[in-house]
């Protein structure tokens, strides 16, 4: 098994260096200038030494290679320095990833993102599985019940309806209407006492449900569905004529063999978090990655778009590896060795 | 007795004071929620020239002087206004000397000096910084300071309006001292500084999150006595122009919301719930037409949009180059329904492209102002344009088919497509195309759909020009200025349009100081170019701000920041 995953990450260091130069040369390529925000009455001199003063004047080879030193020596060297302390090379003239739009290091800005993102977009995952799996169970335990009509159609309208719709009705109903909740969402707000946390939540509560709900939707069409193709098998007649309890046919059998597909889904999704949700982010004002990124390529800013979406790139390339694991450890049948 | 009496006088007096000491304390009115939904990405508006930045960092660092919302100057870091009159500016016209204002202190306590505003300019047009409004600073000899209070700017040629340098939010000066080792290429890297820059506004920075938020705490070394009457402000970014709207408006929860480009009929609904009001600022902002006096020809020809000049233009647009048709196409334009369509608060109609300040604004061209589609068929007819079975009008060959671009934005779409039925009446025949804001407004010299290169026989857009003075703005349609090849498409004369006489009228303003004869020349040359139809001027645009009615003191303003007397902002 180790060696199975050292394979596997090995062999991951020459995709994602082919994945980083599709990426930079896409970018490179497409049109769009990073002073085409600028309001017009700035001439064009002007802008033609802003491009220069962001290293625009350089050929692509040198500024792909340049952000490759960047990203792989330079942005961890600096990690290692300001998490633990140590200090390898000249850290005074180490060049950092600079974002186009703000002239700040790219992942400063990522690392000062990240925790909103996760609390909202993670926190909406985590609640999404928590409520896709028993309600999948029990809708495919109890087909064509009334539980599982509902479930049906609620989990068909949380599909077909988009989070810019339910988060702007959520808006209007509790914010507007019922002064429920605050409709912005407030990134400055630091957890120090019992009453801030009691804000925290109230902020959080709007964007949470309606990607949560948005996330149950999917999952718990998956989850029934792959309960229903479990529950006709042999082995759960054979567990059956054992004598075992419902619940434990349910439980013990039928759920871990059912939870093979829903695992890979789970896993695959989880890289997606980290993409944050640009829709609902920009709804509730959340500011997140997803803004980072929407606002980035809006700007044209290109360090800021090749930095993050190269960052999704290794997450989905990790956790395609840990997907597989865990199938492995799901079904015994499966052996990498 | 007597004693008493006036012992009880001073005391009363003296309880009295200390209210009103009390009543104008700083600070006292708490936080202040302002929410710009376009978020801020530096502090540092040198290196942005976005608004947002601009409109950030103007309440923590300030120019010698601003512009109120209707254009006027007041002296702010400087002690008057510099004029012929009152010596300050000299004969010649070739310099400039202001004087600061006293006991102004920066944040961190150390004095404004000019040495603050001679490194401002050093920053600045240092050829590596890349300084967004080097173009503030343009002509500049040298900038000196002649004692610890006094700047001395000298220009190489002769400036009847040498109000450019350190006037208003594009231009202010920043702190010598913290931003010493920033200048040229190092500007980039300077993070910290550039996050937190040190001012001697009526608030500094304390939190900056880029593209997110900003906090910011009320500078108690503040020059006005009991300003500002907030303790803090809470500056928040991101999201869109209609939730913006309904946080001040409709929930309350912000005190502020700027450039509300929303549709008139949301935002009408939306203050009927009596949470705030809504403020327009009209600055110079005119969106228009800007007509092809150029042949855009097709893929693949060399000379596309191309001017190669000789008297009447040798690559003449096949059927815009006819003044009759432009005029019609004028006279078809129901402006009025435009602005109540898209713009509501935000728009006037305008048939100059020059339409404030209002001693510069002509009354020459209000034909405009009325639609008049039999005058505009008329026109054709007279012309020759007869209408083919299709109902498009056709002469030699040629029809009246336009090729109609713009940046992609709701409003424009609207837009666009009222006037392609306006001219379906006259019988010109319209092609509608949108192009995504980054690509068109981008510059990118590889790219054929730039408004530089402008490969269609129509375009539309708003341009406007900063500060109050028009001269540099009409010099835009000189034929120098003509965008082509020759200057990598970077001039501003997008019509390709050319007249000599246009020419001596801008030249002559670039030389005369006398502000009647300015406005004379002014709009002489607004004239010129509306009467010959090289712009189809449509919408005079101003901008949209809601405030809540908790807060006084907002005033919008499209000249300067619309937070430009935050310091006079309070609570009701």
């Amino acid at each position: 098994m180790i060696q199975y995953i050292i394979r596997r990450l090995l062999a991951a260091i020459p995709t994602l260096l082919v994945i980083s130069f599709v990426i930079f040369a896409l970018l490179d390529l497409a049109p769009g200038d990073p002073t085409g925000s600028l309001p017009m009455t700035v001439p064009p001199e002007v802008r033609e030494k802003i491009r220069l003063s962001l290293g625009l004047g350089e050929a692509m080879h040198i500024r792909y290679y340049k952000w490759v030193v960047q990203f792989f020596i330079n942005e961890p060297l600096n990690i290692l320095q300001h998490s633990f302390g140590i200090t390898i090379g000249d850290a005074e003239n180490r060049t950092r990833i600079l974002s186009w739009a703000t002239r700040s290091p790219v992942i400063d800005l990522i690392v000062e993102r990240t925790p909103q993102t996760l609390w909202v977009v993670g926190l909406s995952f985590l609640f999404g599985i928590l409520m896709a799996i028993p309600i999948g169970i029990v809708q495919a335990y109890r087909q064509y019940s009334l539980f599982d009509q509902i479930g049906t159609f609620v989990a068909m309208v949380g599909f077909s309806v988009p989070t810019f719709f339910t988060g702007v009705v959520a808006i209007i109903l509790f914010s507007v209407q019922l002064k429920w909740f605050p409709m912005i969402y407030d990134t400055t707000l630091e957890i120090t006492s019992w009453n801030n946390f009691v804000l925290q939540v109230k902020q959080m509560i709007m964007p949470v449900t309606v990607l949560a709900f948005y996330q149950a939707a999917q999952l718990s069409r998956f989850m029934r569905a792959s309960i229903l193709d479990n529950l006709n098998l042999d082995y759960v007649r054979t567990a059956r004529s054992k004598g075992r309890s419902e619940n434990a046919v349910l439980i013990i059998h039928v759920l871990r063999n059912s939870l093979i597909p829903v695992v890979t889904l789970i896993a695959l999704g989880i890289p997606t978090i980290f993409g944050g949700a640009i829709i609902t982010e920009q709804i509730f004002r959340v500011n997140g990655l997803g803004q980072l990124l929407i606002i980035a390529i809006e700007g044209a800013d290109i360090p800021t778009v090749q930095t993050l979406t190269f960052l999704f790139a290794i997450l989905i390339v990790l956790f395609n590896l840990i997907a597989d694991v865990l199938y492995g450890m799901l079904d015994p049948r499966i052996r990498y060795d | 007795m007597k004693k008493t009496l006036l012992l009880s006088i001073a005391l009363s007096s003296a309880v009295a004071l200390a209210g009103t000491a009390w009543a104008a304390e700083q600070g006292r009115d708490g936080e202040l929620r302002l929410l710009y939904w376009q978020a801020p990405s530096t502090m540092m508006p040198y290196l942005s020239g976005g608004t947002k930045e601009l409109e950030a960092s103007s309440i923590v660092i300030e120019p010698l002087a601003r512009y109120d919302p209707d254009g006027k100057m007041h002296a702010w870091l400087a002690e008057e206004i510099p004029t012929v009159a009152n010596g300050g500016i000299s004969e010649d016209l070739k310099s400039i000397t202001w004087k600061l204002r006293r006991g102004i202190k920066w944040s961190d306590g150390s004095e404004l000096t000019s040495a603050d505003a001679v490194f401002t300019y050093e920053y600045c047009s240092h050829p590596d910084t890349g300084c967004t409004s080097s173009n503030y600073f343009n002509d500049i000899v040298s900038v000196d300071a002649v004692d610890s209070h006094t700047i001395r700017i000298n220009f190489t040629v002769a400036k009847p309006f040498p109000y450019a340098p350190f006037v208003g939010y594009n231009a202010p000066i920043i702190q010598a001292a913290q931003f010493d080792g920033c200048i040229g290429a190092k500007a980039q890297e300077c993070t910290e500084q550039n996050f937190y820059p040190i001012g001697t506004g009526p608030f500094k920075v304390v939190d900056f999150k880029p593209n997110d938020v900003i906090v910011f705490e009320a500078n108690e070394l503040y020059r006005e006595e009991g300003q500002p009457a907030f303790q803090s402000v809470l500056f928040k970014g991101g999201g869109d122009a209609t939730s913006a709207a309904r946080a001040v408006l409709e929930t309350g929860e912000m005190h502020f919301a700027w450039n509300l480009q929303v549709e008139p009929e949301i935002l009408t609904k939306m203050t009927e719930a009596g949470k705030g009001t809504i403020i327009a600022g009209f600055g110079t902002a005119v969106e228009r037409l800007m007509v092809n006096f150029t042949d855009p020809g097709e893929v693949g020809d060399p000379d596309r949009s191309e001017y190669l000049g000789g008297n009447n233009n040798r690559n003449p647009h096949p059927f815009l180059s006819e003044y009759a048709v432009r005029r019609a196409l004028s006279l078809a334009i129901d402006r009025q329904i435009l602005v109540d369509a898209g713009y509501g608060f935000a728009g006037k109609i305008s048939c100059n492209v020059l339409p404030a300040p209002a001693i510069y604004a002509s009354d020459a061209n209000d034909e405009c102002k009325t639609q008049n589609v039999d005058e505009a068929n008329r026109l054709l007819d007279e012309a020759g344009w007869a209408r083919g079975s299709d109902g498009v009008r056709a002469k030699d060959g040629v029809r009246l088919s336009i090729l109609y671009q713009t940046s992609t934005n709701s409003v424009r779409q609207g837009t666009q497509a009222f006037i392609k039925e306006m001219w379906k009446a006259i019988g010109v025949e319209t092609e509608l195309r949108n192009l995504s804001a980054s690509v068109f407004f981008g510059g990118d010299p590889a790219s054929p759909d730039t408004y530089q290169k402008f490969y269609t026989d129509i375009e539309m857009y708003t341009n406007t020009f900063s500060g109050t003075d028009p001269e540099t703005y009409m010099a835009n349609w000189t034929c120098k200025q003509v965008s082509r090849k020759a200057n990598t498409w970077g001039g501003g004369n997008m019509p390709r349009w050319c007249d000599p006489n246009y020419d001596a009228l801008s030249a002559e303003m670039a030389t005369t100081a006398n502000l009647d004869d300015r406005i004379r020349l002014a709009k002489a040359m607004n004239d010129m170019l509306m009467q010959d139809y090289a712009m189809i001027p449509l919408i005079h645009r101003g901008g949209v701000s809601a405030f809540s009615n908790a807060v006084e003191g907002p005033r919008g303003n499209e000249w300067d920041s619309e937070l430009w007397n935050i310091a006079e902002w309070h609570l009701k």
